[in-house]
């Protein structure tokens, strides 16, 4: 386990002041000057050394994130644009970084920036983190008026860093479509390329990365690279906040390092799972778009980007669902489908058509109101939304249900064969495909 | 995607109040020379927020003409994004989380209470105190099952839990604890800290000297939480919310300071609040408190 020393959100439970006094006491703002001296192309280089990959899902490494932007050009200013835009089910990490450490976020945006050669940054929150809004704009607010940031401040680069909020549309989380909502539009995904690294918001460079990649930049560079890569397993180090909800005995989200098993995460932080290990069932370990894995396979995994992905499935936001075998595991997946036919934005024909045919048909299926044959048509649906989108919310409603079928496929179709037994006065046949 | 229309009964005109018109220019500036349209979600959702939670037609067209934008990319907006209603809701207006992790954990039985104590979703009460929907995932996985009423979250529901909220809501009680109501602060395991006790100490409070111990508040509600909380880990001592404002209070020196999730909240902010917490936000006090 990680030791306390080691920790970078010191008051992740707000069991501190999470003004700008209590976070410099933490350390926070400590020498930022000193590492601003050091130029960008040092900061550049240590992200990378540090092997940080993003921590919003997809685990793009942060430190070349950064090194994609173009050198300053005054016509085209560059942005930093934090994605605050928290909505994966599961994830709740970066509200508890936003409204206990803020000011490790902020620090975070001047660091990035400076490296980026960029001026202005916009954090972009979800709507309904409303108190989170009101501390992290109060934080802004004092880091101004100490003059940490601000035209004139006393680092020495001109940074103005703005909070801008959406209001309730998952797909704002993609980049692009969160550059959109930005300038004002409909969150709806923009083909790539061009990259928002040369065309982004209002058409500059521009750089989106999640709250926490953000965050940990000062304590990487305070501490070195080396400190944070010691931790984790090679291409995967670090620490990361989990999030774990569900049937543990205490959900809770933790900071640990990287690569913990799944037994030791569990045991240590959450109790173990409610009835003992045997009653695992299967776990959703990166948010809802992962692909869920079936408790013999994860229960000695370590939890990273390399592992997870071996087993089908993926680390995403490390917001780690477990469910026991109380659970409707049809159902549970269903809803995760209907999450999707919900926020589906509607730009593309295959995601806006095929999330709701594939929300109807796993509900009936959870009903046990199919056919088998059925089962095959939907994975074969599934296959023909995924990769057939602009951006991957078509991806992410088809993987749960593919990893569904993929482990629980007797399940399903024992459930078939209940649901006919049952209802023989009710002819089964009078229900077509996608009936409803 | 879902299907979003506007109110068949629309009121015949809307207009900012002098303060949230002020607030709404201080938004603008935020953005670049001729970007104006970008302040469009916030300046919605003021207007939402200054007439009791629902954005009827005539402000979204202020809104527009303000922006300078034409009516359709506004009414794009308005219709896109599900928090803007387009229809009046109660006046304590919940949203409940349905989605996976929250379903887990139980969203079924808040549900039921909904449903048995409001009625259908979409539909105002007859007194106009509630209306409720159910939502997508809002981040709060934790602290499952929650619901978000108003501007605040209130987590960590059971069916009994939260059918006392609604009833102390609909008696206008003065003080209704937001945020977790099994008195966690936030989303630490219950029972105990298993990191950063070199800092906090395992109850988060007797942790290297940050936090002072505090006198109880002699308030009911928290003495009611107090046992919530006993049963929830027998181990526990005190209620660790209210010594915890109360401890932050006497630390910071600064009164309205208080943890996250454990503020308390009476009334939605009602017409020009918004402008008022914003100042708030400028002279550094958190507002998780509103105080009319």
């Amino acid at each position: 386990m990680l030791a306390d020393k080691d920790r970078i959100f010191t008051n992740l439970y707000g069991f501190g002041d999470w003004g700008l006094e209590g976070a410099r006491e933490r350390g926070a703002w400590d020498n930022t000057k000193a590492f601003l001296d050091k130029g960008k192309d040092w900061i550049i280089a240590e992200m990378k050394a540090s092997g940080l990959r993003g921590r919003g899902g997809a685990g793009f490494p942060t430190g070349l994130k950064w090194s994609f932007m173009p050198k300053a050009d005054p016509a085209r200013p560059s942005y930093l644009v934090v994605n605050a835009d928290e909505s994966e089910p599961g994830t709740c990490k970066d509200r508890e970084i936003m409204r206990n450490d803020p000011h490790l976020l902020i620090e975070g945006c001047l660091v990035a920036c400076f490296a980026m050669e960029a001026h202005a940054c916009y954090i972009y929150i979800r709507g309904e983190y409303i108190l989170e809004r009101e501390r992290l704009e109060a934080a802004v607010a004092q880091a101004y008026e100490a003059g940490l940031i601000g035209k004139d401040n006393v680092h020495g680069w001109p940074f103005d860093c703005y909070v801008h909020h959406g209001a309730g549309a998952y797909i704002c989380g993609e980049e692009t479509a969160l550059l959109e909502s930005l300038e004002g539009k409909k969150g709806m995904p923009r083909l790539k390329p061009p990259f928002p690294a040369n065309m982004g918001l209002y058409g500059s460079p521009t750089t989106v990365n999640n709250v926490e990649s953000i965050a940990v930049a000062p304590t990487i560079l305070r501490r070195g690279a080396a400190w944070f890569a010691g931790f984790g397993a090679k291409n995967n180090t670090g620490t990361k906040v989990f999030c774990i909800s569900g049937h543990v005995n205490k959900p809770c989200n933790v900071e640990d390092a990287m690569s913990i098993p799944f037994r030791e995460l569990i045991d240590t932080h959450c109790g173990g799972i409610r009835g003992g290990w045997d009653n695992l069932l299967a776990v959703i370990p990166g948010g809802s778009s992962v692909p869920l894995v079936p408790a013999h396979e994860i229960i000695d995994a370590p939890m990273d980007f390399d592992t997870l992905r071996n087993l089908k499935s993926g680390l995403g936001t490390a917001a780690v669902i477990v469910m026991d075998k109380s659970t409707d595991i049809v159902r549970a997946i269903a809803r995760i489908s209907y999450f999707y036919k919900h926020e589906s934005c509607g730009q593309c024909t295959p995601c806006r058509e095929g999330t709701g045919w594939m929300w109807r048909v796993i509900s009936r299926m959870a009903e046990g109101r199919a056919h088998k044959r059925e089962i095959d048509m939907l994975l074969e649906v599934t296959t023909q939304v995924e990769g057939h989108t602009i951006c991957a919310l078509g991806d992410a409603a088809a993987w749960p249900i593919q990893g569904l079928i993929r482990h629980f496929r007797p399940e399903i179709e024992k459930r078939i064969d209940a649901y006919s037994h049952k209802a023989s006065h009710e002819p089964v046949e009078a229900y077509g495909v996608a009936a409803e | 995607m879902s299907v979003r229309r506007l109110a068949e009964v629309q009121p015949a005109s809307f207009e900012f109040t002098p303060d949230n018109r002020a607030w709404a220019d201080k938004q603008i500036q935020k953005y670049p020379l001729g970007r104006q349209a970008s302040a469009i979600i916030p300046l919605l959702w003021q207007a939402q927020k200054q007439n009791g939670y629902w954005l009827p037609k005539p402000a979204i067209e202020k809104v527009a003409e303000q922006l300078g934008m034409p009516f359709i990319r506004a009414l794009e907006i308005a219709t896109f994004y599900t928090m803007f209603n387009l229809e009046p809701v109660g006046k304590f207006y919940i949203q409940m989380c349905g989605t996976t992790p929250c379903m887990l954990q139980g969203s079924d039985s808040i549900k039921t209470v909904l449903e048995r104590r409001v009625g259908p979703p979409h539909k105002v009460t007859a007194d106009g105190l509630f209306s409720w929907i159910e939502v997508e995932c809002l981040g709060a996985c934790c602290n499952a099952p929650m619901v978000q009423i108003n501007d605040d979250y209130y987590e960590d529901l059971t069916s009994e839990n939260f059918e006392k909220l609604l009833n102390d809501l609909a008696a206008g009680r003065r003080e209704v604890k937001t945020g977790s109501q099994i008195g966690r602060v936030t989303s630490e395991p219950v029972g105990g800290l298993t990191t950063l006790t070199e800092l906090w100490g395992k109850d988060g409070r007797s942790g290297p000297g940050r936090l002072p111990k505090a006198e109880a508040e002699p308030d009911h509600a928290a003495a009611a939480d107090e046992k919530a909380y006993q049963d929830a880990q027998p181990g526990a001592e005190a209620p660790l919310h209210t010594q915890m404002s109360q401890s932050q209070k006497q630390r910071t020196g600064r009164p309205e300071s208080s943890v996250a999730g454990t503020g308390t909240r009476t009334e939605r902010p009602v017409e020009g609040e918004g402008k008022k917490a914003d100042d708030a936000a400028q002279a550094s006090t958190p507002p998780s408190k509103h105080t009319p």
